[in-house]
């Protein structure tokens, strides 16, 4: 696990890590949710984090734009650093993507204006260009033909690539997945999961919280397993599967894998 | 024939269709049958319904309807020993006092002006309500800009004359405004130039508003103590709800604001508000207001109740959206925040329309108690409808023992429409909202 923080100036940026956290701590009012994480994320990095549940992974993606604040420690995320400034915050949560468990579409608007609202009035587009990027996002998910129906018309699955294809359209730098087909019907997954497959092989910078071990294997650069608010143990997916090291790892991996 | 279920194996063979329902038996007599008679409290109670409608709605018809007098010059028509009928309403008691129940004691040559009024309101509504209407983002600046400046000039005849020391203190009071902003953007840390644009803007409407008061049109002026009737229940009720909605959304936002002492100041203003009656409020503001006020100021007599009637209902109001506010999952406002939306955005954009709409019909509630609270405000002398109404049927030229009731007949038929009118809208676009967004 390494925590080398190099000065982000000195660096050329394409070099600098997307992602440092570094001696991250976090409590809920007494309880120590998040203990002494170190992690750094590359450019183009495919991380897959999973864990029991309440062992913080989900708190650990959302301190990254800062829908948690974290209380002790740095986080940079694109070289910029989350202070309490809240125009820097506004500005990483631009770059940063966000998929939810439960989707959090607007149930107010049509899916196209779900997909356009965050262009228009975030980054100024004009709304014709927000139409046009949004339509093109859509039909990457493969749902141009629903943009303007509203979400609760939608199935669960096709929310969920809608919920994609809104952060996309803001063309982040980094993508957080957090548990995203957690809340689907079975055969809604491989839709959604295929979705993120294809993120995954353009490039895209990527941080998953999902127990879709088979989406790991196949993506994958690090698997994270994360208990107590720790990380345990970080591996290359290959590694981390064949040959789990802590005592912990192997009892969770036994439990999930039959 | 057996089914699956008796089978360790099935395999389908034959694809079962859809098929239409069975068919009901359908019809009035089934209908009747069904809803009415379909057991034997049901049908008890059906009885019963029947016997208060058979007792109530007769009487009520002759009275309003049936034996009513609907023609005459004074009293005899509606007294039996004059020779006229004395069983039913007195129509035209309300028709020859007609214009003092509309205008109060509005100088006469002077109340077109009051009529232009009605139908500039009557414009802005059918703007604003009417959903298909085109470019309502104009029907809002005029209906919360245009329409209130004009009424004023309109209504009181503008003119007012304001000293050279007053435009003094406006140029010192919106200096200070720009510089509240700037300071605000400041402290924030958000980018300098929307916020002195905001401030300028906001400092700009304000003087162009005063400028157009101050302008001499030529109207001749009429104070406020002779204005009444159906003029002032409608002017105290629209001033009430515009003023009550967006007030209570800020007070609403105030109180779940994470700002200590925006928060208290909510609080302490919300539960005062609640905890006075509303009778209190009025006199208070009626009586108290100007002893608050530096000596050489003085509030419009009408102006008061009017401030007190608008903050009593911001009060309720705030307390109905804050409900929607509470009903708003977490994850909409994380949405919102993870695409970016400051705070402004996030909530004009995506939690308040959520919001709004979850709670219509405690929103409209508010709005209906309003309209109706608009005749407690007889209580510090203003010539409300019900006080126009009050003041005339002791008039000896119309002494009639009916006189009275068609007064008070005429009362409820105004707030009715007016109320029911509401309702009924809320119900349409509550309908409307809902259709596209079914879970």
């Amino acid at each position: 696990m390494s925590a080398q923080h190099i000065p982000s100036a000195t660096v050329d940026p394409q070099a600098q890590p997307a992602i440092e956290m570094i001696d991250v701590h976090k409590w809920f009012g007494e309880f120590h949710v998040l203990r002494d994480i170190n992690l750094n994320v590359r450019r183009g990095e495919r991380i897959v984090i999973c864990g029991p549940s309440g062992s913080g992974k989900s708190t650990m993606i959302r301190c990254i734009n800062r829908l948690e604040e974290h209380q002790k420690g740095r986080i940079i995320v694109d070289g910029v650093e989350l202070l309490d400034d809240l125009k820097r915050i506004d500005e990483v949560r631009r770059d940063v993507g966000m998929v939810f468990q439960h989707f959090n579409l607007f149930p107010h608007l049509t899916i196209l204006e779900n997909c356009t609202l965050a262009p228009i009035w975030v980054k100024k587009m004009p709304r014709k260009e927000a139409e046009e990027i949004a339509m093109h996002y859509l039909t990457r998910v493969k749902i141009p033909e629903q943009a303007n129906k509203y979400p609760g018309q939608l199935s669960g699955g096709q929310q969920q690539r809608v919920a994609i294809a809104r952060s996309l359209c803001m063309s982040p730098k980094i993508m957080l997945f957090d548990e995203p087909t957690s809340a689907l019907d079975p055969e809604m997954v491989k839709e959604v999961l295929d979705t993120m497959v294809g993120l995954a092989d353009e490039g895209m910078t990527m941080l998953c919280v999902t127990h879709e071990m088979g989406f790991a294997r196949q993506v994958a650069d690090r698997v994270i397993f994360m208990d107590y608010g720790q990380i345990v143990e970080m591996n290359t997916p290959d590694e981390f599967f064949k040959n789990p090291q802590h005592e912990r790892t192997r009892l969770f991996l036994s439990q999930i894998l039959h | 024939m057996s089914t699956a279920v008796d089978m360790p194996r099935f395999v389908r063979a034959r694809e079962a269709e859809a098929l239409p329902p069975p068919n009901l038996a359908r019809g009035p007599i089934a209908w009747v049958r069904e809803n009415l008679f379909s057991g034997p409290f049901n049908t008890i109670l059906t009885l019963v319904v029947f016997y208060l409608l058979y007792i109530s709605v007769p009487p009520l018809l002759n009275f309003l309807v049936f034996d009513a007098v609907w023609t005459g010059a004074d009293r005899a028509a509606c007294r039996a020993d004059a020779g006229g009928s004395e069983s039913g309403a007195c129509w035209a008691f309300i028709w020859d006092k007609i214009n003092y129940f509309i205008y109060g004691s509005y100088t006469i040559s002077e109340r077109w002006r009051v009529n232009i009024f009605f139908s500039l309101l009557a414009i802005g509504v059918v703007w604003l309500l009417w959903l298909k209407a085109p470019r309502r983002d104009l029907g809002a600046v005029y209906f919360f800009w245009v329409f209130p400046v004009v009424s004023y000039i309109l209504l009181t005849g503008g003119n007012e004359n304001f000293s050279v020391r007053f435009w003094i203190g406006f140029a010192i009071f919106g200096a200070l405004i720009i510089a509240l902003f700037a300071f605000v953007s400041a402290l924030l840390k958000t980018s300098m130039r929307p916020a002195l644009i905001l401030g300028g803007g906001i400092v700009a409407v304000i003087g162009v508003t005063l400028a157009l008061v101050d302008f001499n049109f030529g109207l001749e002026h009429v104070p406020t103590s002779l204005w009444g009737g159906i003029l002032v229940t409608l002017l105290v009720a629209t001033v009430g709800i515009v003023v009550s909605l967006p007030f209570g959304i800020v007070l609403a936002l105030g109180r779940r604001s994470n700002l200590p002492i925006v928060r208290l100041a909510s609080v302490i203003f919300i539960e005062f508000v609640r905890g006075v009656p509303l009778i209190t409020v009025l006199i208070m503001a009626n009586t108290m207001l100007p002893l608050f006020l530096p000596g050489d100021m003085t509030v419009d007599r009408l102006l008061r109740p009017l401030i007190g009637t608008a903050l009593f209902a911001s009060a309720y109001m705030a307390e109905v959206v804050r409900g929607g506010l509470q009903a708003m999952p977490k994850g909409q406002y994380e949405g919102a925040m993870s695409l970016g939306l400051n705070y402004p955005q996030m909530m004009s954009l995506i939690i308040l329309p959520q919001a709004l709409r979850i709670v219509i019909p405690g929103i409209v509630n508010t709005f209906i108690g309003l309209f109706k609270d608009t005749s407690l405000v007889a209580i510090v002398g203003i010539f409300d409808l019900v006080k126009t109404i009050e003041a005339s049927r002791i008039d000896p030229d119309w002494a009639a023992p009916t006189i009275g009731l068609t007064g008070y007949a005429f009362a409820a038929l105004f707030y009715f429409i007016f109320c029911f009118g509401m309702s009924r809208y809320s119900l349409g676009v509550e309908r409307r909202l809902a259709a596209g967004q079914k879970r």
